[in-house]
């Protein structure tokens, strides 16, 4: 399959990536790895006019330690970001998960901006810096700013990110020991998600989210509220789903999905706590 | 601005009949440059050439199978700058400039690569069609990881399938070329 015709531009900065979407608006779409644009474009589900390839800013690809929390570029590979030894360090969650990211080839090219800017809720990284606190830097013609994870995500596939923004760093606070774990229940090793959870917890703090379980990446704040509160993991578990809105597929029924939540979420937590 | 031609078409949708106005465009080619197998290739092609095509079609070189063409089957896996990637989803325009190395460019003089003898002496493949794609994945898996475990192999190679099913020779196949059989 081919895609439908688009014309491609080149970006060497990230000044030159949003001077180029400014210019061609909402036809056009960056392009860092295109391995989720791309299959969406062979099947023709997207068709822009304009691909800006944002790929070749080699300055947005880096894992820096910077004090509080570990800055990574929008376009570090999910290859680079499963074997960073920082990560390992220091957001051990993060390296984990990137690493159930497609396949060997997929963490090859995808890149964890794009994967988060594509804000696909049965992709793993959304909701994993989610549930780790994330925030996200973004570029826009007018300067850069920074959203929480918990506000970037407006809809299936929409994000707070404006057609002239482009996501730039992923900055997640160090985990600080923190026990944690990633649970992820599908049929085949490469597929998505049919529910994941990412959760991490140190004392009475703790961080849990769920990846497809809604239209967009879900914070599971009830689970985080019980475990504060000195609820056991088993009581907490049962608040799974409270914030979620799943729907049914061809893979699991709505009914199901809150089930497997449960008992994600209760083997994250199991496992973040031993 | 990219020159944009409108087309129409009338569908059917949800019983409705309705008229869609579609903004075609119609850019240019780009030049592109990409050392494949040791070789410099020069290209001119369309943006939305994908690179398994400018491989196969544009150069001829026509052992990297297309399988699922959706990213899930690895049958189109080559390697880019060393890089096990699945060219069905890389356009050819984003590999201006790199090495890319298809099956075809193992062997040397002759002799084929270890990893493509270690399929033959353990008869790693049925039907063949997977099998450009596995050896490819395979290669890349020992690069990063010289001495897996069979479980690291299965791991390893999770963006391939071999639809006959024959996984049990081709995780012996790397096995045995890691030294581990």
């Amino acid at each position: 399959m081919i895609p439908a015709p688009f014309d491609y531009k080149r970006a060497s900065s990230a000044a030159e990536a949003i001077s180029l979407i400014s210019e061609y608006g909402e036809d056009a779409k960056f392009l860092a790895g295109g391995h989720s644009l791309l299959p969406l474009m062979k099947l023709r589900l997207a068709s822009p006019a304009v691909l800006i390839d944002i790929a070749r800013i080699t300055d947005l690809s880096y894992i820096k330690d910077a004090g509080d929390h570990i800055a990574i570029g929008a376009l570090t590979r999910h290859h680079d970001v499963e074997y960073s030894s920082v990560l390992k360090e220091h957001v051990p969650l993060l390296a984990h998960a990137a690493g159930f990211v497609g396949d060997p080839q997929i963490r090859h090219r995808g890149t964890i901006g794009g994967s988060i800017a594509h804000a696909d809720p049965a992709s793993d990284l959304p909701a994993t810096t989610l549930a780790l606190g994330a925030t996200y830097v973004v570029q826009g013609p007018n300067g850069t700013r920074e959203i929480a994870a918990s506000n970037f995500y407006k809809g299936f596939l929409e994000s707070d990110l404006a057609a002239d923004e482009m996501l730039t760093e992923i900055r997640i606070p160090k985990m600080n020991g923190a026990g944690w774990s990633f649970q992820k229940f599908n049929r085949r090793a490469q597929d998505w998600a049919i529910v994941g959870v990412a959760a991490w917890r140190r004392g009475s703090e703790s961080g849990v989210a769920l990846v497809n379980m809604d239209n967009t990446p879900v914070l599971a704040t009830s689970v985080s509220a019980a475990l504060a509160s000195g609820g056991s993991i088993a009581d907490a578990s049962q608040k799974a789903a409270t914030e979620a809105h799943p729907s049914g597929d061809n893979n699991a029924t709505a009914e199901y999905r809150t089930h497997l939540a449960k008992v994600l979420v209760r083997r994250a937590l199991e496992t973040a706590s031993a | 601005m990219p020159k944009i031609e409108i087309a129409w078409c009338f569908a059917l949708e949800k019983g409705d009949l309705r008229l869609y106005f579609v903004r075609e465009p119609r850019g240019g080619n780009v030049k592109i440059k990409i050392t494949v197998n040791g070789t410099d290739t020069q290209g001119d092609v369309e943006p939305r050439t994908l690179l398994v095509n400018y491989v196969r079609e544009h150069l001829g070189l026509t052992a990297t199978n297309i399988g699922c063409d959706t990213s899930s089957c690895g049958a189109c896996t080559v390697h880019l700058n060393g890089e096990s990637v699945k060219s069905c989803t890389i356009l050819a325009v984003q590999a201006d400039g790199t090495s890319v190395t298809t099956v075809e460019g193992l062997a040397t003089n002759g002799v084929m690569h270890p990893m493509q003898e270690a399929f033959m002496q353990n008869h790693g493949l049925q039907c063949g069609y997977c099998t450009p794609g596995m050896v490819m994945a395979a290669i890349s898996l020992l690069n990063e990881n010289a001495n897996p475990t069979e479980q690291e192999v299965r791991i390893g190679l999770e963006g391939n399938l071999c639809r006959c099913t024959g996984y049990h020779n081709i995780v012996q196949s790397v096995l045995a070329c890691a030294g581990k059989k």
